[in-house]
């Protein structure tokens, strides 16, 4: 390893040493220079410059948002995508600090990292969508306590740093920083109940953001009960994600995924998914003439359609046979359908439920070539962070 | 684990403490009408479409004070690229960011009568309509939008904007617009040429009507003028007042078939603007289906229950958590 003494003095190049040390986790085998991780640090690169692009010449240079699609990609897939993705880190972290189920704490490190870049991701888009970057912080300060914006703003900041510090441990573990890490660790339960709250509250008032808008957003999903919606279905998300990246890791690096673990996670995702489908079918019933325009073929019918097919009506079906639960490949293909169906609920929500709208206002819309290299920069962000963490920090814990 | 559970416990006693405050039933802005409120009734059959009020609306709105005015710009932003326009005349087709308000044609059929649904024509004007209770200002994060709790005009405060356009999906009629192509947007609407009116004056478009389509007054004279209109039979003959509703000035025309309706009573729990028109609001592009309910209310019952999930979180997670760690040992490491 390079020896930085020179440069940065003897103290910092400690520390480096530290941090760079990757003797504990040579067994994972993670390579740090293959071409997947090169296709990643293109990607990171395509996204700064479009960044920097939209900070110069505005949001109208980099997309195709309109004012009939004040919102578009970067809303419905980054922050509400990325969030939702992320809410596995609050139900591993309530699991293992307040519920005691003490069988999950070894996905809980990887857990709440992934919804540490969650959250990072949805932040950082955030960001780049809002005209005015740089004063975001004024909706910190406003107290609109009207506007959901203003809690969903808040809850970002806050469980963006809860997560940062239920992560710290195994950063301040790495670098050797005992009394930080004795500190962190004796008010874990407070910060994971904390964490729980915010999360509870952010996930939900992310679809509450649409209550407002009942004549824009199509009755397929606008209801009063959306803000439940996503906060279960961000919860059936969370679980498959959590299982997801257990398993992808799990095959990717040498470490075996312990099968009793996922088998359980599948078992919450049963859980969150029939709650969910309930209340979705319940909607069905009680919104006067919904059942009609889900099956009258149309676009939006089918969408949703697709969505609770892929999404929640196969995955449960699957997911009540033992056989499949406790069968890593299957488990797998059950997870890719749920993220994959959630994550379609986001967009229908947040782009094609107000196509009707926006199509009567004289608009449309395809996510430009600069949201598409924002966002897959995003996701390579996001993807090379953990890997990175995977590397240098000691992630999966159980083999110690 | 003593310090975690005196954090618990301190957490519980901030969720009681923030019950304790009180949650208000309903959200906090108000659904009845300023004492003082002011806005203008429009009646498309008195619209002649000759955009004077358009026209004039941008060159009010560019003085110093006015919506659409930024310091040093040396003319008024207007749009010379319609079809057949050669660059030689302000051609607004559509609201934007350099727009506050515009007329437009509804068209069927042969185009024969004005104010006719079936082979006829009407104009019709779009901007912002100043709802009683505004959902832009309930949903900005930033507290850009104001409603002036005097005249009740909303207007905007660039300043407080951070650009999330949370206001153009929420406001009912799709009005906010937005400076897509600036590095430093900012959102533009209709300030009922808050710059003149806070004076005592009135706003552009009244001022320049020739045929007193747009009349501006107090909401409350304005309805009556509104109702007095609609009880008039057709082909009779009225005094239609110009520029203002009690104005001295006045024309006589003869009362065209009006839809019996006044547009802005009771469409998201009221507007100032008020629309009177010979031809059915769903077909001037004035969305049906607006309930007669202030938009903010919708969600405030979500935020109402945001203290209790706070209480309930925090007692619910101490006692799951005095339960299933009962049996061990103090300082244990879980």
């Amino acid at each position: 390893m390079m020896d930085l003494t020179k440069y940065i003095g003897p103290t910092y190049n400690d520390f480096v040493q530290k941090l760079l040390d990757d003797r504990q986790t040579k067994y994972l085998g993670i390579k740090l220079i293959t071409p997947f991780t090169l296709v990643l640090v293109a990607l990171i690169a395509a996204a700064v410059v479009v960044a920097l692009y939209r900070l110069a010449f505005g949001i109208g240079a980099a997309s195709n948002l309109s004012d009939a699609w004040p919102w578009g990609l970067w809303i419905s897939f980054d922050v509400l995508g990325g969030v939702c993705m992320a809410a596995g880190g609050f139900l591993i972290a309530g699991a293992v600090y307040i519920c005691g189920l003490e069988k999950y704490h070894c996905v809980a490190r990887a857990a709440i990292l992934n919804a540490f870049f969650g959250y990072l991701l949805a932040a950082i888009s955030i960001c780049m969508d809002i005209g005015r970057s740089v004063v975001i912080w004024k909706a910190l300060i406003s107290s609109q306590i009207n506007s959901i914006m203003f809690i969903v703003a808040i809850h970002v900041v806050l469980y963006t740093s809860t997560l940062a510090t239920e992560s710290s441990p195994m950063f301040f573990e790495k670098v050797g920083w005992d009394g930080a890490r004795h500190k962190v660790s004796r008010c874990m339960v407070g910060v994971a109940l904390f964490g729980v709250l915010l999360s509870l509250l952010h996930q939900s008032s992310l679809g509450a953001v649409y209550l407002i808008a009942p004549g824009k957003l199509s009755q397929i999903w606008y209801s009063q009960w959306i803000p439940y919606c996503f906060l279960l279905s961000a919860i059936m998300l969370g679980l498959s994600m959590v299982s997801f990246e257990t398993i992808l890791t799990g095959k990717v690096w040498n470490h075996p995924p312990p099968r009793d673990v996922l088998s359980g996670l599948g078992r919450g995702t049963l859980i969150a998914g029939v709650l969910y489908l309930a209340l979705k079918i319940y909607i069905l019933l009680d919104t006067p003439g919904l059942v009609g325009m889900v099956f009258d073929g149309s676009f939006l019918g089918n969408l949703y359609l697709l969505e609770m097919a892929v999404g929640v009506v196969i995955p449960i079906g699957l997911l009540s046979l033992k056989s499949v639960r406790n069968n890593i490949h299957r488990l797998f293909a059950v997870d890719i359908m749920v993220v994959a169906g959630v994550l379609l609920n986001r967009l229908n929500v947040g782009i094609f439920g107000v196509q009707e709208f926006a199509t009567r206002s004289g608009g449309d819309y395809f996510p430009s070539a600069m949201e598409w290299i924002l966002t897959l920069g995003m996701i390579a962000f996001a993807i090379l962070g953990f890997k990175l963490c995977a590397k240098y920090l000691n992630l999966f814990p159980q083999h110690h | 684990m003593p310090i975690s559970r005196r954090d618990l416990l301190k957490g519980a006693a901030s969720g009681g403490l923030l019950l304790a405050s009180g949650v208000p039933a309903h959200a906090t802005m108000s659904t009845t009408l300023p004492p003082n409120a002011v806005g203008f009734l429009y009646d498309a059959t008195l619209c002649v479409g000759c955009k004077s009020c358009v026209v004039n609306c941008k060159i009010k709105n560019c003085e110093p004070g006015g919506a659409l005015y930024q310091e040093g710009m040396k003319k008024p932003p207007y749009e010379t690229k319609g079809p057949g326009n050669t660059g030689q005349w302000d051609e607004t087709q559509e609201l934007s960011g350099k727009t506050l308000s515009v007329i437009k044609v509804y068209k069927n059929g042969t185009c024969q009568t004005k104010d006719a649904e079936v082979n006829g024509f009407a104009f019709f004007k779009q901007q912002c309509m100043h709802c009683i209770t505004p959902a832009c200002a309930s949903v900005c994060p930033g507290g850009a939008f104001r409603k002036d709790p005097d005249n009740g005009s909303v207007y905007y405060i660039a300043s407080k904007c951070i650009g999330c356009r949370y206001c153009q999906l929420a406001c009912p009629f799709g009005l906010p617009r937005y400076e897509w192509d600036a590095a430093w947007p900012e959102v533009r609407k209709c300030q009922h040429c808050r710059h003149i009116t806070k004076k005592g004056g009135m706003t552009a478009c009244a001022e320049f009507c020739p045929t007193g389509a747009t009349v501006f007054g107090k909401v409350t004279d304005l309805r009556e003028e509104a109702k007095r209109r609609l009880a008039l039979k057709p082909g009779d003959e009225y005094q239609f007042p110009i520029q203002t509703v009690h104005s001295p000035n006045r024309q006589l025309r003869k009362v065209a078939k009006y839809v019996a309706k006044v547009y802005g009573l009771t469409e998201v729990g009221g507007t100032q603007n008020i629309l009177l028109s010979g031809v059915s609001f769903e077909h001037l592009g004035f969305r049906p289906y607006l309930k007669n309910q202030a938009l903010p209310e919708l969600t405030w019952h979500y935020i109402a229950k945001i203290p209790w999930v706070f209480a309930g979180v925090f007692i619910g997670g101490t006692a799951i958590y005095k339960i299933t760690h009962r049996n061990r040992k103090e300082g244990e490491q879980p």
